[in-house]
């Protein structure tokens, strides 16, 4: 058969939609009450986690990448793989030069 | 007819935000970077930021989010006014955004808090970078708004001369895609400078 499927469902509905903005919401508040609280060198990776969550959310159903064919999964993976890499990368520069 | 190749047309959209998250990545790299060496300063400066501007701002962009995401939906389910009605408070949320963004910058550069002023050149050093970094990634994350609302009002003009239309809504999609990217940008800058301690 030829015919490929490109996309497995049409836009998602409007109460999964709504369902996602809440989530969003909630952890929005969550993100702005750890922050009140002082957790020292630990805040940082709080936040970070949160949004994360948050980005993860928007991407996979906002922007629909969960139903999206599995080369755009990939592509999107291989840019994230890499953004990672640059990360990674200058922090181990960055931990070697103050050994110097 | 024309057949639309509409995964080609979405793919190329995706390529595209990917150079806009290596172009924001490599800022937060910087800012990941100087955060490291200048931990203390950047958690002073943070302070100055306005956290009711900065959560005011998060939840206007994440609910215009959902209201251009589900501008796709009711133009699937062929309600037009509805799709013109979300894309409408989108763009207009998105000019809200815009409006808190000048007062918040308008209340720091009154306070003497901007690129090279006395206050910056002769605090600390990591506050200088810190708030280098903040106009720089909050002002090009503006352009983005701006260039955003744009393609918002056009998308609603063309639902209204019914140029996007049920069976054929990709410039849409990938107008929402790169609304949504906005929306992500923001989400890991209102953490990274309203929120740090």
């Amino acid at each position: 058969m030829m015919t490929t499927k490109l996309s497995h469902t049409g836009p998602l509905s409007y109460g999964r939609l709504l369902l996602v903005l809440g989530c969003l919401y909630i952890l929005t508040g969550i993100t702005v009450f750890s922050s009140q609280v002082d957790l020292g060198a630990f805040n940082i990776w709080v936040i970070l986690l949160i949004a994360s969550i948050k980005a993860s959310l928007v991407l996979l159903f906002f922007m629909h990448l969960k139903y999206e064919p599995p080369l755009l999964k990939r592509t999107f993976i291989a840019t994230i793989f890499i953004l990672a890499i640059f990360i990674s990368f200058m922090f181990w520069d960055v931990a070697f030069r103050q050994a110097l | 007819m024309q057949m639309k190749d509409k995964f080609g047309i979405k793919l190329g959209m995706w390529l595209f935000l990917y150079t806009e998250i290596m172009l924001f990545g490599a800022l937060f790299l910087l800012y990941a970077a100087y955060y490291k060496k200048y931990t203390a300063n950047f958690a002073e400066s943070a302070q100055e930021l306005n956290l009711v501007f900065g959560t005011v701002n998060t939840v206007i962009l994440i609910t215009s989010s959902f209201t251009v995401a589900a501008s796709i939906t009711a133009i699937h389910n062929k309600a037009r006014k509805l799709a013109i009605a979300l894309l409408a408070t989108s763009s207009t949320l998105g000019i809200i955004f815009l409006i808190n963004k000048y007062f918040e910058w308008s209340h720091k550069i009154h306070a003497g808090i901007y690129l090279n002023s006395d206050i910056l050149t002769n605090g600390p050093f990591g506050s200088n970078i810190f708030f280098s970094l903040y106009y720089l990634i909050t002002g090009l994350h503006g352009l983005h708004v701006f260039i955003g609302i744009m393609l918002l009002i056009v998308c609603g003009i063309m639902v209204a001369q019914k140029r996007i239309v049920p069976g054929n809504y990709v410039f849409l999609e990938n107008v929402g895609l790169y609304w949504h990217l906005v929306d992500l940008i923001w989400i890991f800058v209102f953490p990274l400078f309203y929120l740090v301690i």
